[in-house]
């Protein structure tokens, strides 16, 4: 089991063929206390790239985009009721999505842990 | 929105506590403040309504409006100095009481709001007022004001000082320990107070619709009177955030987004700062308008919503039940003392009744939202009778 990062602070947590995609602490420390988040339809396909979901603070929304290609197989629908899970939990019960990954290979494009900590210093 | 170098910007006295208190600083205004601390926006909001909330808003435009040559009468020089004031705004200015202060706005020849600000009549110096105006637009009002005032008036801006905005229910027993005979003022009262020595004005207002002071204090001493508010527990400091959920809680508009040049007073639901003396003598700017649209030829009024789902932002559509695009969001989030979405924005009159059922489109979705009162969240000042 593999986590990697992106540069817009997403996290993908690699288990097998499947990505449990959320927002790292550092994004959620960054946004703070989140409000409301816009999850997107099971079934859904996604690019890399792509807008997943949209997560919202007090301040301004943000977008959440996808870090591989893929298509969504779950939605974390604790988030609709206490959204403040991003938060509080951002790494577990603050998953926002799951996606079977399309293109194994886009992993590899991604930033492991070490990378991802030098951008968040 | 652009953001400019930090080099650009301007910084308050109270620069350095915002850095050691750990605030993300932000461009607001052509000056570096605080957006949030570490305890974030949230829990800033809740504390200002449960505790008291300590806020550096020194960018804005403090400043004094003087007779060049009072009489030294009290009553003569207030007239004279408010005949100065009153063309370039809808409120009556002559009528203010020693130590009265009153919401206002300056409005351009079309009756659109060049910016709201508050105008006080100092109670200890004849023919003197208070004028506190926004960041955003103090050059020019500053520059409008001084040009009415040619050689009858000089204006003195304090706007290098600090204004320091002390709010919520436990601001008056706070300020008790610090200037006992403040609290003697009731909400829209402003008066000059000694404090060890500096001379402080304070003012019984705000921006949170919560009971609390706005104090103005010279620029060497800001950092002293910040830490000696800070010392009592109740108090914390509270950043940009806060305070705009705050205001959009307490249904207050925000200039720049709520209004504008193009934006009347009785569109901004804003007929209370017309006063009557000013309407029966039709002699403001834009007069003409104003009393048409009081009369009700108006094409859109502010109105307050509960939005269902996401918060809806400035800019958001407001679409009527059938999805008909009939107006737009100018200040929109969640209020987190009502643990929803909250927005303000413009309709059309007749969509402007209380209990309408619309929609918002927020990311291309209509979502509900529903024409509620303002102040969303019950204003708590204090008012004295007079």
């Amino acid at each position: 089991m593999t986590t990697k990062f992106t540069p817009d602070h997403e996290y993908i947590r690699v288990e097998g063929t499947t990505g449990v995609v959320g927002i790292t602490n550092y994004a959620q420390e960054q946004l703070g206390d989140i409000v409301f988040v816009e999850l997107p339809s099971v079934g859904k396909a996604l690019k890399k790239g792509d807008e997943a979901a949209v997560v919202e603070s007090v301040k301004a929304a943000s977008e959440i985009y996808a870090p591989v290609s893929g298509t969504v197989t779950e939605v974390n629908d604790a988030l609709s009721g206490e959204p403040g899970l991003i938060n509080t939990d951002p790494t577990a019960g603050g998953w926002i999505y799951k996606i079977a990954i399309s293109d194994a290979g886009e992993i590899d494009t991604l930033l492991d842990d070490a990378a991802y900590a030098e951008l968040t210093v | 929105m652009a953001e400019a170098s930090s080099q650009d910007l301007k910084q308050t006295p109270l620069f350095e506590r915002h850095g050691i208190a750990g605030g993300r600083i932000v461009p607001f205004g052509g000056y570096a403040l605080p957006v949030q601390y570490p305890s974030g926006i949230m829990a800033e909001h809740k504390w200002t309504r449960e505790q008291a909330g300590l806020f550096d808003v020194s960018h804005m435009g403090p400043s004094f409006l003087m007779l060049t040559s009072p009489s030294g009468d009290a009553e003569t020089d207030h007239a004279a100095i408010a005949a100065i004031i009153e063309p370039l705004v809808c409120g009556d200015i002559a009528g203010l009481k020693p130590g009265q202060m009153r919401y206002t706005l300056l409005l351009n020849a079309e009756g659109g709001t060049i910016d709201d600000l508050m105008v006080g009549r100092q109670a200890d110096r004849a023919g003197s007022l208070y004028v506190v105006v926004n960041a955003g637009t103090k050059e020019n009002d500053f520059a409008l004001i001084a040009a009415a005032a040619g050689d009858k008036a000089v204006l003195r801006r304090a706007d290098s000082g600090g204004l320091l905005a002390l709010q919520g229910p436990e601001a008056v027993d706070i300020m008790a320990t610090l200037v006992p005979q403040a609290t003697q003022l009731g909400f829209m009262q402003v008066q000059e107070f000694d404090w060890n020595g500096v001379p402080l004005i304070i003012s019984r207002s705000g921006y949170t619709g919560e009971d609390g002071f706005e104090i103005l204090v010279p620029a060497h001493m800001a950092v002293a009177l910040w830490d000696e508010l800070l010392v009592d527990p109740r108090v914390k400091p509270i950043g940009l955030g806060a305070r705009d959920s705050l205001r959009l809680e307490a249904g207050l508009p925000l200039y720049g987004h709520d209004l504008d040049e193009s934006v009347s007073p009785i569109e901004a639901d804003l007929g209370f700062a017309v006063s009557k003396r000013r309407r029966e003598a039709a002699d403001f700017p834009g007069a003409k308008r104003i009393l048409a649209e009081r009369e009700g030829q108006l094409t859109r009024k502010r109105v307050g919503l509960v939005v269902e789902g996401a918060p809806a932002r400035e800019g958001a559509e407001i679409l009527d039940a059938s999805g008909a695009p009939i107006g737009v969001v100018t200040s929109g989030g969640f209020a987190p003392s009502l643990g929803k979405a909250i927005a303000m924005g413009f309709v059309p009159p007749e969509h402007a009744v209380i209990g309408a059922k619309l929609q918002v489109s927020v990311r291309g979705r209509a979502q509900s939202a529903e024409i509620v009162p303002t102040p969303f969240v019950p204003h708590r000042y204090f008012r004295k009778s007079a």
